[in-house]
């Protein structure tokens, strides 16, 4: 497993080298200029002035192998700087964004604790409404239960967060009044009302995405379920006399829960990535939302890096998700 | 050896229908017997002959729906099995009655190792802890013949081949020392030497532990090997029932006169043809009014179509043996009804 794990994280190099250079030059090659924002009555040669400052007139391969040291050198050399105070990074110019002219990577900074608490938040929501839900439906298939069951799944598939989140917005902010309609990016938990209104907030995106989530992996948990219930060691299970509690949920779920890990562990990606229309819609200022206005100001560096975090993060949890599935399924051995 | 104390397992008109969208099928049809202790009985039939469904039905191992039984009374001692409630049912199965099944490579959970899958019967019927179930685990995985055993608590039942398979799912059978022991077609999915292994382990077991068998397969000459009794099964309801040797020796339906015809013969010139029973089993799907083998049957004569025969005893040379037959074309010169097996 250790050989497995290690051989999987070196192919991740190259595999990630490839990676970000397609997406450098595919977000170069998008239309658009990082002077686009800049008001009109600011003259061409300022503009191009401005240009240059930025370091957006040198060529793309040498701004994307600046982008790759400033990436994996100078980044995490500023982040044991900062946690260490030691001086590994010896002021070395950070990756900008063009728009905001900070570091790309404090602007990632201040964003992700919100697109987190709310998407991981509406992750967690979704997999615990899920999991039961699978379970007993597959357990009494055809039933109400299950019909209900299948209704919901459907209904979180096929109605787009934009629909259902303003619904929900229509429902428990306008009609019935519970919780505000616009998330509040600025407050802090420090006591309990406080708590109580940042439950309050969270409560609508975490629905309109929860739904969402829930539909998707309770119907892998139910079919799951399902493919285990008919095996022959469920009726051998029963035929030693276990009660019904014990042959579904540890003998049926124990195998069950095998892929329906692996998708869980694969959607962890997602969460990172915000979900870039709920945030808009409920003005959560996450991660989605930054990625959404780098891409309207044309601003390079910070999509190219937001794009390629998603990429690690990808190739992170299919790894992980491989070795969740050896560690679960005793059959599998890597080696 | 039976001897006449009261049977361990006495089971009376049962009747097992499953319920499907294209109406009922009757799998089970009034089907009596009874098990004596320390007894082996063997129990053949083709494919669909009801069983498989007849031996689950005793321990409440069909799913309800489609399955539901209409009838009959199953006892285990003093209890009832089909009165209990399904708690109380739970406690007998796998703690007085085992069972093992056909097919070792999936009848294990891939996912537990196999140390855990013999502690569980025992744990929950006999209250052991996990060091006395794991004690107990390694003596039975010794006694069905596994080397090694201390060790091989902890492997998982991917690391053992299909015989070794079914020796553990033999020792799960046996984990809480039952009364009797339901094999289903235990050596069908293991090739002819395995079989051979697998069938002196139980001959071996059954002198050491003395509990009753029921043995379900549609192989003849294993029937022969270690059967005290037989029981032939067709469309859902016992055809014949006799001592083995007397079974081997005369048969009297003409539905086991086709079976054991259609062994093939290991010695002399290769003459004929295997012998075929022409004719697939029938699916029943309503109880039966007419014998269920009269398609199929060389014999069949008017009264076939109209009347279910019953069983009756035959006596041979004035002499019972125990064995009784439903065909109105063998009983028809000399014979008494029996009321029950």
């Amino acid at each position: 497993m250790l050989t497995f794990t290690l051989r999987r994280l070196l192919l991740a190099i190259p595999t990630l080298l490839v990676i970000s250079l397609v997406i450098f030059l595919l977000v170069d090659l998008a239309p658009g200029s990082p002077m686009s924002e800049i008001p009109l009555t600011v003259p061409p040669e300022v503009r191009k002035k401005m240009i240059e400052a930025l370091g957006a007139d040198q060529p793309v391969m040498v701004r994307y192998v600046l982008w790759l040291r400033q990436f994996f050198w100078v980044e995490p050399a500023t982040l044991i700087d900062g946690w260490f105070g030691t001086n590994w990074a010896g002021g070395e110019q950070r990756i900008l964004s063009w728009q905001s002219r900070a570091p790309v990577f404090t602007v990632i900074g201040q964003r992700i604790p919100q697109t987190l608490t709310v998407i991981g938040t509406a992750y967690l929501v979704g997999i615990l409404i899920a999991l039961p839900i699978g379970i007993y439906s597959a357990y009494r298939q055809y039933s109400l239960f299950d019909q209900l069951g299948t209704l919901f799944a459907m209904i979180g598939f096929s109605v787009p967060t934009f629909f259902s989140g303003t619904l929900i917005i229509i429902i428990f902010a306008v009609t019935l009044g519970w919780f505000p309609t616009k998330y509040d990016t600025n407050l802090s938990v420090t006591d309990w009302p406080s708590f109580v209104k940042q439950l309050q907030q969270m409560a609508m995106p975490v629905m309109t995405l929860g739904l969402a989530n829930a539909a998707v992996i309770s119907r892998y948990m139910r079919s799951s379920m399902l493919d285990n219930m008919g095996m022959d060691y469920v009726r051998t299970a029963r035929a030693k006399g276990l009660t019904e509690r014990v042959v579904v949920l540890k003998h049926v779920l124990r195998n069950s829960m095998i892929p329906v890990v692996t998708v869980i562990a694969l959607g962890i990606p997602s969460i990172f990535g915000g979900a870039i229309i709920t945030e808009n819609l409920f003005g959560v200022n996450g991660i989605g939302a930054a990625l959404i206005g780098a891409i309207h100001a044309s601003d390079l560096p910070m999509v190219q890096t937001l794009a390629f975090i998603f990429a690690v993060l990808i190739v992170t949890f299919n790894l992980i998700a491989d070795v969740l599935y050896g560690l679960l399924d005793p059959r599998i051995r890597y080696d | 050896m039976p001897d006449r104390a009261a049977p361990v397992l006495d089971v009376r008109g049962l009747k097992t229908v499953f319920r499907t969208r294209g109406g009922e099928i009757h799998a089970v049809n009034d089907v009596s017997f009874h098990l004596e202790r320390g007894e082996l009985l063997g129990v053949v039939g083709e494919s669909g002959s009801g069983k498989s469904v007849t031996m689950m039905s005793l321990i409440g191992l069909l799913p309800s729906p489609p399955a539901e039984i209409r009838a009959g009374s199953v006892m285990l001692g003093e209890l009832d099995l089909l009165k209990i409630s399904p708690e109380a049912l739970r406690r007998v199965r796998g703690a007085k009655v085992g069972f093992i099944f056909q097919d070792p490579m999936t009848s294990l959970n891939p996912v537990f190792n196999i140390g855990f899958q013999i502690a569980e019967p025992l744990r929950r019927h006999m209250g052991m802890t996990k060091a006395q179930a794991a004690a107990r685990a390694v003596e039975l995985l010794e006694l069905v013949g596994i080397p090694d055993a201390a060790k091989r608590l902890g492997d998982y039942p991917h690391q053992f081949s299909g015989g070794m398979r079914q020796r553990v799912m033999i020792a799960i059978a046996l984990a809480c020392d039952p009364d009797v022991l339901i094999a289903d077609e235990p050596t069908t999915a293991l090739d002819v030497t395995i079989q051979a292994q697998i069938l002196e382990l139980v001959k071996e077991l059954r002198v050491k532990l003395g509990m009753a068998i029921i043995w379900i397969t549609h192989d003849l000459g294993v029937i022969a090997a270690i059967a005290d009794r037989v029981m032939v099964m067709y469309g859902g309801q016992i055809v014949e029932q006799a001592p083995v040797r007397e079974l081997f020796a005369n048969p009297q339906h003409p539905y086991t006169r086709a079976l054991l015809k259609t062994i093939p013969s290991l010695t002399g010139a290769r003459e004929a043809r295997l012998q075929v029973i022409e004719g697939q089993p029938p699916i029943m799907t309503a109880a039966p009014t007419a014998c269920a083998f009269r398609a199929r049957c060389t014999h069949a004569f008017a009264r076939c179509e109209v009347e279910n025969p019953q069983r009756a005893r035959i006596d041979t040379m004035g002499l019972s043996f125990g064995h009784d037959v439903a065909c109105h074309w063998a009983t028809a010169p000399k014979t008494s009804e029996v009321s029950n097996a």
